[in-house]
């Protein structure tokens, strides 16, 4: 089972899917800041799982180097995203998102 | 003293229901360790990744949340990027998680505990993410991907020679948005003079 890409596929597709689930339904900012984290951590299964069955090691190296990328890319998202929550909630003092209405009014 | 006990207890469960279903099928089916591997972290991350979206105390979906991360870096290892899980285990676990949780310390209130974890959209949420990974799933399974049947282990030095040979470009590229994202960063989390509070 380990050795076929559809496993590794339908995981990613799992993990895809629960992080989406979060992202939508969780009313903290930060919950779906962690589902963002988790839908992320997918879509890199499949990349490298993409990789790693490319059938030559050149193009294992490149599906890891754009895991690789992938994971910076994340880790910044997650500085600038966390660092938005917490201003906001110097400001309204509730990190929960469906009180964020000053736009709407 | 006894509800205390209650989640180590069935923490302990789990991991023994998930050792333990490994174990008889290394054992009894006659699989690998690679499967028997592979079907324990992929059970582990899964769960975790559940409990992660579902619970209702915070801190405590960050702590699963680490350790989803680390059995994907699990996962990775299996697939044959080792280079690939030590990095998912210094980013994700010792840097981003950390982050997480700093940042659910510094906003959780106790005097406004959120009663309701949901949205009141959870339930059309629910019926789209099953839809999604359904759909997926069977584009998966009726995809003749054409690849080769087993994985490539990836050398370290395989993978370092093509980075900083071929990508060295977009590995300084992300050198300097890591830079542009700890200032920003710092800019909007930081206190304003005068301002409130």
């Amino acid at each position: 089972m380990s050795d076929s890409l559809d496993a590794y596929l339908v995981l990613a597709t799992l993990l895809f899917a629960i992080g989406s689930f979060g992202f939508l339904a969780r009313r903290n900012a930060i919950s779906m800041l962690m589902s963002i984290e988790l839908m992320l951590n997918g879509v890199n299964l499949a990349i490298v799982a993409f990789g790693a069955f490319g059938a030559t090691k050149e193009i294992a190296a490149q599906g890891s180097i754009v895991a690789l990328m992938v994971i910076a890319v994340a880790a910044a998202e997650a500085t600038v995203g966390l660092a938005i929550v917490i201003a906001i909630y110097r400001n309204k003092k509730t990190p929960l998102v469906d009180e964020y209405d000053a736009m709407r009014q | 003293m006894v509800r205390h006990l209650i989640p180590i207890v069935l923490g302990l469960a789990v991991l023994g229901i998930v050792t333990g279903v490994a174990a008889i099928m290394l054992i009894f089916l006659g699989q690998d360790w690679a499967d028997a591997l592979f079907w324990m972290f992929a059970a582990v991350m899964i769960g975790s990744a559940l409990l992660v979206v579902t619970m209702r105390d915070i801190i405590r979906c960050g702590l699963a949340m680490i350790v989803c991360f680390g059995s994907l870096a699990g996962i990775y290892l299996i697939l044959g990027a080792p280079l690939l899980a030590a990095t998912q285990v210094i980013v994700y676990i010792g840097g981003i998680s950390v982050l997480i949780l700093f940042a659910i310390m510094l906003t959780q209130t106790k005097d406004a505990p959120s009663r309701l974890v949901f949205q009141t959209q959870a339930v059309p949420a629910a019926i789209a993410s099953i839809v999604i990974a359904v759909v997926v799933a069977l584009a998966i399974g009726a995809t003749d991907w054409g690849g080769a049947a087993n994985r490539i282990r990836l050398a370290t030095a395989d993978m370092a020679s093509a980075l900083f040979k071929d990508y060295v470009l977009p590995f300084e590229i992300v050198s300097v948005l890591l830079l542009a994202a700890v200032i920003g960063g710092v800019y909007l989390a930081k206190r304003e003079k005068g301002g409130p509070s």
